[in-house]
């Protein structure tokens, strides 16, 4: 790669954070389309311009996947927009996917140098840019695969799965994934709403997929319809995958969680996204209408949930958590988002019991205020209930977005061994208990972000190929290294012997 | 999995009508077919627009490779099934078997009780029970001698069989609670009783073999969307705590089962479901003007 011109130093760089476009807060909080727009050429050159192309390159390690950050920024000043793409889908397969949902607050821009005096490079933003350019410009990277005679099978067409899959199809393998759900794309599909990821986006993210020769088989729920030892034992499959995730939600275990009108994030998601509920009666899911809706939780999640309630024509909707704002673990933009549509927050406040109308439907929930105390385990500071400071909030929908607990399927169907808390123990490689069986994602760590579960995915599909005793195509995607330090006889070390394919740039 | 020969769905094979609102439809699913257990249940949406609904497994074939199910013409989704699914149609999404096959034990003389829709999916259970030896009882419960089907089926399967209607056109007259007061009284040695019906009738027979310390297993049907147990939408209330149906069950104790929140749960989306089905028939009527 070129090595940077002359060396930016921060006074050089545009100071200012190149804004996206967003629809505005009244216009879209009625409808389902996206809220922030991709960038325009223009304002990807110029946000480009503000990276430093430091070398010490701290947004490659904050990043799950560790994309080559400041290469992919480089080619972009450098109007190489498909080198761009090449480069981020070298380790990231899902570019426009990311670009929207990655937490980058708490990853990349989160440690970017830039980020030390203004505000950190739109890392985000950029990927989602050159993801948006290949969707549209129909690029794709399908390397030369040269097929073995092994057979992959992946359980669960999520983050973990899709990622999983990507990389044993292009190390040769023949991968089948299974989806329980009519359509592929896990939480991607049910869970994140449009106006956050259109199903277009992750859409077109699965024909890239099928490309590569993934097949998709939907309407399978694997565990039940046929285990998992039975992919390994009778099926042929020569690895397998689990990655489906941590689905069971969680209630609190208050009074008046069965009144009707109670219900998960999970739920209403699945309704409104997969379902379409939000388009009835022209689909036939239906959708209790809440006019004063108040969301437990203050995650991604429960920002979706919010959201999506005020766009099916709620008059108000809150949100009730039981730390503060400070706290919250949904991305930053989403919290911002929410309070520009008119979400009311209530920081510090704990529900204690949903409060029944007398129809067996939600009249109000009593919540307790809070105060911060010591820090817990976790390393955030304890919600301690204020004694005498109940109070109740009417609404008649309440929705719980607290979390997941494991899944029980697949630990209910097979011989796999799981920790204390029911999730999928693995060992370093993500290696299960049963030969060839690896696991990882929600499954294995609890609910995380969709990053962090292609991260497992990929982690997954090496300790795979190590298994099957597979050469790592990671290194098609890196440039030559140059130099006697990676070379032996004027060989790359990376290639342990191997005959290569090259992608040209 | 699609396992059928040509294009997508499932495709129906053959279809019997009962009544003038239940119906039979038998599914090619070869899979399916060998999986499936006496217990469990599959979800379906009859097209691409369609709502998930759960539907239990009322039979099933490994030499036909085919599943059976037996629907109830009730809302917008099955009255629009029972229009349009006829032999040769598909189904554009069948998944399953999902929940817990039914536990079935080493019970001697076991009582197997179908009210109404739950007649068809105590019959895989009933014949399951007769395999494993037990002397199995059926009690059978319809609202008139017309609604009855697969008698001959249960007569089959069981060493006893007693018919009940509301009106006494068939069989004795009476609710299935009467037929269990009759079993019980001639055989005090009952060891287990399996209920599937309407909440009413699996709490009116939960109820009745209460006193007798009957161990009885009652399959649940609350509102579901993905049926992993990733929505919690069927989340039932048990005297234990509270249990997802679609992976903690669908059986459970039904001297555990609280019903009157179950009925009420049920009734979660009644104004919609309500709105839907006028719609339907509207659209029906109007399509029948049509020369």
């Amino acid at each position: 790669m070129t090595a940077p011109r002359k060396k930016k130093t921060i006074r050089m760089i545009p100071q200012a954070r190149t804004p996206a476009r967003e629809q505005d807060p009244k216009e879209r909080a009625c409808n389902f389309q996206e809220v922030t727009h991709s960038y325009l050429v223009e304002d990807a050159l110029l946000e480009a311009e503000r990276c430093l192309m430091c070398p010490d390159q701290p947004c490659v390690r904050g990043c799950p996947v560790n994309v080559a950050i400041p290469d992919f920024i480089q080619r972009i000043t450098e109007k190489d927009f498909r080198g761009a793409y090449d480069v981020i889908t070298g380790t990231n397969l899902l570019p426009a996917v990311c670009g929207r949902v990655c937490p980058q607050e708490n990853q990349c821009e989160g440690v970017c140098t830039v980020g030390d005096t203004l505000e950190p490079v739109a890392i985000g933003r950029l990927e989602r840019f050159v993801g948006d350019l290949a969707i549209k410009d129909g690029w794709s990277n399908i390397p030369y695969i040269e097929r073995n005679r092994f057979r992959v099978g992946i359980v669960g067409s999520g983050p973990a799965g899709m990622a999983c899959a990507a990389d044993m199809a292009k190390s040769g393998c023949d991968v089948t994934v299974y989806e329980a759900f009519h359509e592929a794309g896990g939480v991607l599909k049910y869970g994140i709403p449009d106006f956050r990821l259109p199903n277009t986006v992750v859409d077109a993210e699965i024909g890239k997929l099928e490309q590569l020769g993934v097949k998709f088989e939907c309407n399978t729920l694997v565990g039940r319809l046929f285990t998992i030892e039975q992919m390994v034992d009778e099926m042929g499959f020569h690895a397998v995958f689990v990655g489906t995730g941590a689905g069971y939600p969680s209630f609190m275990g208050i009074p008046g969680e069965s009144l009707n009108g109670v219900l998960s994030a999970n739920e209403l998601l699945t309704r409104c996204n997969l379902m379409h509920a939000r388009d009835f009666p022209n689909f036939d899911t239906p959708m209790q209408p809440g006019k004063r809706v108040a969301v437990i939780g203050a995650g991604n999640t429960a920002m979706d949930a919010l959201r999506v309630c005020l766009r099916l024509g709620a008059d108000s909707v809150s949100c009730l958590y039981r730390r503060s704002r400070a706290e919250a673990p949904a991305r930053a933009e989403e919290v911002h988002h929410a309070e520009q549509e008119g979400i009311q927050f209530h920081w510090l406040a704990s529900p204690v019991e949903i409060v029944d109308d007398g129809k067996r439907s939600v009249r109000a929930v009593r919540c307790v205020r809070m105060t911060l105390g010591e820090p817990d385990e976790s390393g955030r500071r304890r919600p301690v209930p204020e004694p005498g400071s109940e109070f109740e909030i009417e609404a008649d929908m309440v929705v719980y977005a607290i979390g997941t607990n494991a899944n029980p399927i697949i630990g209910q169907t097979s011989r796999l061994k799981l920790n204390k808390r029911g999730y999928i123990a693995t060992d370093e490689s993500l290696a299960t208990s049963i030969p060839g069986v690896f696991a990882g994602g929600d499954i294995v760590t609890g609910a995380a972000t969709v990053i962090e579960a292609m991260g497992a995915g990929r982690r997954a599909a090496r300790g795979m190929k190590a298994y099957l005793g597979l050469r790592d195509t990671e290194y098609v995607y890196r440039d030559e290294q140059a130099g006697p330090d990676t070379t032996l006889f004027g060989i790359d070390r990376a290639e342990h012997g191997y005959a290569r394919v090259r992608l040209p740039r | 999995m699609n396992s059928t020969s040509a294009g997508p769905g499932f495709e129906v094979v053959a279809r019997q009508d009962f009544s003038d609102v239940t119906f039979l439809l038998e599914i090619r699913h070869p899979m399916l077919a060998k999986a499936a257990r006496p217990g469990q249940f599959v979800i379906v949406m009859s097209h691409e627009q369609g709502e998930r609904i759960p539907l239990t497994i009322a039979d099933f074939d490994r030499d036909k490779g085919t599943i059976t199910l037996v629907i109830q013409a009730v809302g917008k989704t099955t009255l629009e099934m029972q229009r349009d699914c006829r032999v040769g149609t598909r189904l554009s999404a069948l998944v399953g078997p999902m929940g817990i096959p039914s536990h079935i034990g080493s019970a001697r003389k076991v009582l197997c009780v179908g009210g109404g829709l739950g007649v068809a999916p105590v019959y895989p259970q009933a014949r399951a029970y007769k395999e494993s030896g037990a002397y199995v009882i059926g009690i059978l419960g319809f609202r008139t001698s017309d609604l009855v089907f697969w008698e001959e089926k249960f007569r089959a399967c069981c060493d006893e069989l007693i018919l009940c209607t509301d009106d006494g056109s068939a069989g004795i007259k009476g609710l299935v609670t009467e037929g269990i007061r009759q079993a019980v009284l001639k055989h005090p040695d009952i060891d287990e009783c399996v209920a599937i019906g309407p909440p009413v009738m699996m709490k009116g027979c939960a109820e009745a073999t209460r006193p007798h310390k009957i161990h009885t297993i009652v399959s649940l049907n609350p509102v579901m969307v993905d049926g992993t147990g990733m929505c919690g939408g069927c989340r039932v209330k048990l005297s234990t705590g509270v249990k997802f149906a679609c992976v903690d069950g669908p059986d459970f104790d039904g001297h555990l089962v609280d019903f009157d929140d179950l009925v009420f749960r049920l009734q979660r989306y009644k104004a919609t479901e309500r709105e839907a089905t006028e719609r339907f028939n509207e659209s029906c009527r109007l399509r029948s003007q049509v020369p």
